[in-house]
């Protein structure tokens, strides 16, 4: 397996960092902005958003601005990806009305999590905005869905495998290509 | 394909993962739209070979709530009071393209016969099976036993409970299912009740049998799982008849004030007040039979989740 | 070939010497070493025993034709070594009355491939309250000496009582489906813990017992002949060895299926397993073939019981009770009692024919393979292993024993010097 390293653990803050900045500044400011990972690594980068947010904005109230969002029960492959378990879903506002919602996810491919999140994020409210913030986006999408905050575009080919690593899941930390 | 049909089709990892999955699903039920996509598209069949409204509804509305059509036969006016087999039954609503049966029948068995028969290629979920199982009952009486004395959000098993299970056992379902089920979550389990309804080879299935009531509730269990009493047996010869029955093991008034207040009270359904339950047993803050019944919802889009969403075994 | 003159050649016989046996117009003519002058059928290798004679056969007809007829009966029991089968009462009509057990009789006799022996009902209808027409069935040209209302207990003690007078003036003798029906209402399987997991309504070994143990002691008292169908447990089996040390004039038959399978066969809920009495534990199983060795019990019958395939193709308390059993009856006993050792060839020629014979009073059959003797005879090979499979004489497929590997196949019948079965293959006897 031949595999190339295109993020490395300081290319990966440096993009948490910036997409930080950009998420701030579309919303013009922290208020109403709910970040919600994606189990797996999704959970993390929202985790490591919200502390970047927090470190230029000290008003930043993470405890209800954090989240995660669990889409396994929405997706449109459950019978021919089986298996997967279902995690706790934690949204930290009782209502979503006010809400910019950032979803977070590790790679942005098909398309198909997203979608999932979407439904999934209705069955819980109406939020004022969606928007979805990546690592990597690798195109090959199969739906009409595109990134706000991009950490990296990474054209792939369909054969190739994208492996993230992040230290809280992995012990490293790296974005690879697998071919 | 995947069935439920006995406990003893779990080990102790996949049932605490199903109890797990049923504490999402009560996320679902707790939310303003209380609907999943998952079963999208497919179509599930209550068969119901025997009266039950309570089961009936609750799986009826586990399967709408995860978006599964859903299509209920009961013996009652069908065909089967024409005498139609169970193979030609289950082959014409399958050919109806039901992928999913849900069994009740008053032969023991039945769902099994359905499962390992060439002629259904359903899932078939046990809902209670003449004197043999009922699964998805232990299944959700588990989950009440655990939220209400381990917290809502434990995610482990029932070791270090004891759980008394009173009344007819070798004609009970309920009382297999939760044998094999509590014991298999490492809960310890006392049976009690007449030697007729406790027949001698009961104790290879409890970790204590009793056959004094009284002595049985004096010895602290954290459970007190009482159950149904059915009128028929008196006719058989099992018990002399209904007031001494509920003199000698009903959980009257006064059984249930000598318990700590901590004794969880549990009854599966639906009870015959004054015989073997009383009221202030069944009506008091210690009673989970209301939560049995929630939980029963819960649990039931669980293992229709496992079983038709995910297509995965529940070993 | 002059089929009513041969010479089976190199045969072994029960007792383990090996001959020649020259058969002719149905009788076996000389049994001797080298013999020649007829066609000669190399048999070596094969042991020749007897023809093996079914105390406990249903057969169906009349009435029950979907199941099994007795010409497809009496070819499945060819098929597996037999020269004689008794038919069971119980078919529709009735074999209450002498004209049923005559046209029994009679199409048995047509059918040619076994002796076909009606047994006659103990109660008319099976009812077990009033006695059915015993003595007219034995005047009949059926001569049936063996009564029963097997499928139904006679649980009436009076009744059983009465039964065993009436018929010994004619030496009959009363073959009793043991099975206590208060004690077995709605029973479905043994009980046991293995019942009481699986729901199924238990069918207590003291059901039997209990009856066997009244039987033998009204026998006792009014000096009259009992045969105990289908011992299925240690207890009863205890209770017979008692009897018969205490000069009972009881008998005792075991099926193979007793002999082989027990009770776990029930835990996927397949009725093919689901049989009257029950399958028992493997304890039960011991005794009853320690039971054969030591004569506690005296023969083995099939229970032969052909069903429909929708009868077995459902939930198990909705499916009939019994399995087919006369094709693979021999293979059984060999596997579970010769080889094993506890019995030996003469035994086996004992419990499969001529024990039976004796019970019933047959005087065609089980009279040994010696000079002037009807030509029954049963070549086994003990050597073959083979897989059983669904293909069969009988009509009906409830076979308990697909796919298990058996050996002792059994390569010739003959019945009244007829081959009925050879090479394993079944022959077309034309009048058919």
């Amino acid at each position: 397996m031949v595999t190339r390293t295109v993020l490395d653990a300081a290319d990966i803050d440096r993009a948490i960092v910036r997409i930080s900045h950009e998420i701030v500044e579309a919303n013009q400011g922290t208020s109403n902005l709910l970040l919600l990972g994606i189990p797996t690594r999704g959970v993390f980068l929202a985790q490591r958003i919200a502390q970047s947010i927090k470190k230029n904005y000290p008003d930043f109230d993470i405890e209800h601005s954090l989240g995660k969002l669990d889409v396994t029960m929405f997706r449109d492959d459950l019978s021919t990806k089986p298996g997967r378990e279902v995690t706790p879903t934690e949204i930290p506002v009782s209502n979503l009305e006010h809400q910019t919602v950032v979803l977070v996810d590790d790679v942005l491919f098909s398309g198909r999590t997203i979608r999932a999140a979407l439904d999934a994020l209705v069955s819980y409210g109406r939020p004022k905005a969606v928007r979805l913030a990546v690592l990597v986006d690798r195109g090959h999408r199969e739906l009409p869905i595109r990134a706000d905050y991009v950490g990296k575009n990474l054209p792939t080919s369909s054969t190739e495998r994208i492996s993230v690593k992040l230290t809280e899941s992995d012990d490293e930390q790296s974005v690879v290509i697998e071919q | 394909m995947k069935h439920l049909l006995s406990i003893s089709d779990l080990h102790r990892d996949s049932a605490i993962s199903l109890l797990n999955l049923a504490v999402e699903m009560q996320q679902v039920n707790s939310r303003d739209v209380k609907k999943l996509p998952a079963l999208n598209g497919r179509t599930v069949a209550n068969l119901f070979f025997e009266d039950s409204t309570r089961t009936r509804f609750s799986f009826e509305l586990a399967a709408k709530r995860l978006s599964a059509d859903v299509v209920n036969f009961t013996a009652k006016g069908s065909s089967v009071s024409k005498g139609e087999s169970l193979k030609d039954t289950v082959q014409t609503i399958e050919a109806m393209g039901v992928e999913a049966l849900i069994v009740r029948h008053h032969h023991s068995g039945a769902a099994n016969t359905i499962a390992n028969s060439a002629w259904s290629k359903s899932a078939v979920i046990n809902a209670g099976d003449g004197t043999h199982e009922h699964p998805t009952q232990g299944l959700l009486d588990a989950l009440t036993i655990r939220q209400r004395l381990k917290g809502t959000s434990d995610k482990g098993d029932l070791s270090g409970l004891r759980v008394l299970i009173a009344g007819d056992i070798l004609h009970s379902r309920v009382a297999r299912s939760n044998l094999l089920l509590l014991r298999l979550l490492g809960a310890k389990v006392g049976i009690v009740g007449p030697a007729t309804l406790v027949p001698d080879d009961a104790r290879i299935l409890a970790d204590f049998v009793y056959f004094n009531f009284d002595e049985a509730l004096s010895d602290n269990f954290d459970v007190v799982m009482m159950l149904r009493m059915q009128r028929e047996r008196m006719n058989s010869a099992f018990i002399p008849n209904e007031t001494e029955y509920s003199t000698l093991w009903g959980l009257s008034e006064s059984r249930f004030n000598l318990l700590s207040t901590d004794t969880l009270i549990m009854h599966p359904g639906p009870m015959n007040r004054g015989l073997e339950i009383s009221s202030a047993a069944a009506d008091s803050p210690q009673s989970a039979i209301l939560d049995q019944v929630a939980n029963g919802v819960a649990v039931r889009m669980a293992v229709l989740y496992k079983l038709l969403a995910q297509e995965t075994s529940l070993k | 070939m002059k089929k009513n003159h041969y010479i089976l050649s190199n045969v072994q016989l029960s007792n383990g010497t090996s001959v020649d046996i020259e058969v002719k117009d149905g009788l076996i003519k000389t049994v001797a070493k080298d013999l020649s002058g007829a066609d000669v059928i190399d048999c070596s290798g094969l042991i020749a025993l007897q023809g093996f004679v079914d105390l406990h056969t249903h057969l169906r007809e009349p009435g029950f034709e979907q199941s099994e007829t007795i010409l497809t009966g009496s070819k499945a029991a060819a098929k597996g070594g037999f020269t004689a089968v008794h038919a069971m009462a119980n078919t529709m009509p009735v074999a209450d009355n002498a004209a049923v057990v005559e046209q029994v009789y009679a199409l048995g006799k047509s059918a040619g491939y076994v002796q076909v022996q009606p047994i006659g009902a103990v109660t008319l209808g099976l009812s077990g309250t009033q006695l059915a027409d015993l003595g007219k069935m034995n005047a009949s040209q059926a001569k049936v000496t063996v009564f029963s209302d097997d499928g139904k207990c006679v649980s009436d003690s009076l009744v059983m009582r009465r039964a065993l007078e009436y018929v010994k003036a004619f030496g009959g003798v009363i073959a009793q489906h043991a099975q206590d029906p208060a004690l077995t209402v709605g029973a479905q399987m043994n009980e046991s813990e293995l019942s009481l997991k699986l729901g199924l309504t238990g069918w207590p070994g003291v059901a039997e017992t209990a009856i066997i143990a009244r039987d033998v002691l009204l026998a006792e008292q009014v000096q009259s002949r009992l045969h105990v169908c289908h011992v299925s447990t240690r207890g009863s089996v205890d209770v017979i060895r008692w009897a018969k040390a205490r000069g009972i004039a009881v008998t005792a038959e075991v099926t193979p299926h007793h002999l082989l399978l027990t009770e776990e066969l029930a835990s996927e809920y397949n009725p093919l397993f689901k049989v009257n009495p029950p399958l028992r534990t493997q304890d039960d199983v011991l005794a009853l073939r320690e039971a054969v060795a030591d004569g506690t019990i005296d023969i083995v019958a099939t229970d032969h019981a052909p069903h429909p395939a929708d009868s077995k193709d459902c939930e198990w308390g909705e499916a009939a009770f019994g399995m087919v059993g006369l094709e693979t009856a021999a293979s059984i006993v060999k596997t579970t009692l010769v080889d094993t050792g506890l019995i030996d060839w003469v035994r086996f020629e004992e419990v499969l024919s001529t024990n039976p014979a004796k019970i019933s009073g047959l005087t065609d059959q089980g009279q040994g393979i010696q000079v002037g003797s009807f030509a029954n005879i049963a070549l086994i090979d003990p050597a073959t292993k083979f897989k059983v499979d669904a293909v069969s004489q009988s009509k009906s497929s409830n076979n308990p024993y697909l796919g298990m590997d058996l050996s002792g196949e059994i390569m010739h019948t003959i019945y009244r010097g007829t081959f009925t079965v050879k090479n394993s293959e079944i022959q077309n006897l034309g009048a058919n």
